[in-house]
């Protein structure tokens, strides 16, 4: 159960696990307990772009190998979750974009395999890591509220640009003071519409963050059980975590879509 | 849980990525799969063109077929009423030439008689000649009274 060598109480377990492998990006050094901006989760990042590459290492094959005759296994894979986001996208999207079905697809993928890390035994790669001299690891990249708002806020800004883009700066203005209230109540339909804009990213990051943040304490809280009982809860848990972790990722890239068909859409 | 700059590392990620799948991963899957999906419908039309074409072919053959069986039965009525005709004709050309046959025959053998009668006067007003010169010995000469003599003989018949 634990993975450093003095024995440990239970928060100290807890606290180990929630704790990210952190490199100061001002001296340049490993240290778990930098504080500030200029800070680096290494895990977070380190997972998160090994997973994206093996997303894309694998559809990218598909893509480089796809044929227009019979599809066989891994194509047939792709090509599911190819036209169930095009799907998706046709159905919610209605204007026209090269950029939305990839986004989609990205975001929907990358953050299943992100949040499917949730399901791999919370001791394995952090105990295993202490062999490489490795004392922190937090293996689930989505339990980093860097990582989900960092994926939101850059949907947002697409929100912005792809608004500016379709309405111009004076649509986007517009939008902004003379909704829901008229040009009478300028003010107020702006703080009201600045809200409701500035709640998008950080629901859609922190939505997120907290299930899997969520899922992922109840997983080490379950392995402060005893081994013969840990099955017991965790075994329902996990098989439940699977819904979770892909319904989270569905919502993320079905509520990026809407968001996108929202900028796309004239009032 | 502090914000911190790996936010921005995972932004610049994502940005990579999402440019990575909109340049190489979509549009070749979009293409593969749009070409079968029109590969389908290809060759769903064309099994439809080809039960149709099937259709009237059959169709086609049916008619022929029908229109041979009428020409048949034309041309084997034609061939009967043909065959009917030409044994009419021989029939009727059999009877007129055994009529010809029997009428020369008939024509020859009365050329016969005539003849044989004309050698039977002839031999009888000889014989009458001979008997009466017999009878008026030497007094009647023959080639002076030969009119009288084929005056008889014209009246044999």
């Amino acid at each position: 159960m634990a993975s450093g060598a003095a024995p440990q109480t239970s928060s100290e377990y807890i606290a180990h696990h929630l704790t990210n492998l952190k490199l100061d990006l001002t001296t340049m050094q490993i240290d778990s307990h930098a504080s500030g901006f200029w800070v680096l989760h290494v895990d977070s990042l380190f997972f998160s772009i090994v997973l994206g590459f093996l997303f894309l290492f694998f559809f990218r094959l598909a893509a480089k190998r796809a044929t227009a005759g019979v599809p066989t296994g891994l194509q047939n894979f792709v090509e599911l979750m190819v036209e169930f986001v095009d799907t998706q996208v046709k159905d919610t999207f209605s204007g026209k974009s090269n950029l939305v079905a990839p986004l989609a697809l990205t975001i929907f993928v990358w953050v299943f395999l992100m949040n499917f890390m949730d399901l791999i035994p919370v001791d394995l790669l952090p105990y295993a890591a202490t062999f490489v001299g490795v004392d922190y690891l937090k293996v689930v990249p989505t339990t980093d509220p860097n990582v989900t708002l960092g994926m939101s806020i850059s949907v947002f800004l697409l929100v912005v640009f792809y608004s500016f883009k379709i309405k111009g700066a004076g649509g986007f203005a517009a939008e902004f003071f003379t909704h829901p209230f008229g040009w009478k109540l300028a003010p107020v339909n702006f703080i009201l519409k600045m809200v409701e804009e500035l709640a998008k990213p950080i629901s859609l990051g922190l939505r997120l963050f907290g299930n899997l943040y969520a899922g992922e304490l109840i997983f080490i809280l379950i392995a402060l059980l005893p081994f013969w009982a840990q099955w017991a809860l965790g075994g329902p848990w996990a098989i439940f975590h699977i819904l979770v972790i892909t319904l989270q990722a569905f919502i993320f890239m079905m509520l990026t879509i809407v968001y996108l068909s929202m900028a796309h859409e004239h009032h | 849980m502090n914000i911190n700059a790996t936010l921005l590392g995972q932004a610049i990620t994502f940005a990579i990525f999402v440019w990575f799948t909109m340049k190489y991963v979509w549009p070749p899957m979009m293409q593969a799969m749009q070409e079968r999906q029109k590969r389908i419908s290809d060759g769903l039309a064309a099994a439809d063109r080809g039960a149709r074409a099937l259709n009237e072919a059959r169709e086609e053959s049916e008619k022929l077929l029908k229109e041979a069986r009428e020409q048949a039965q034309e041309i084997l009525s034609a061939a009967n009423r043909q065959a009917n005709e030409a044994v009419e004709n021989a029939k009727t050309q059999a009877r007129e030439e055994g009529e010809r046959i029997v009428n020369s025959a008939k024509a020859e053998i009365q050329t016969e008689i005539t003849r044989a009668r004309d050698a039977l006067k002839q031999e009888v007003g000889t014989l009458a000649i001979a008997g009466a010169a017999k009878i008026l010995s030497r007094e009647v000469d023959g080639k002076a009274h030969a009119d009288i003599i084929d005056d008889l003989a014209g009246r044999i018949q």
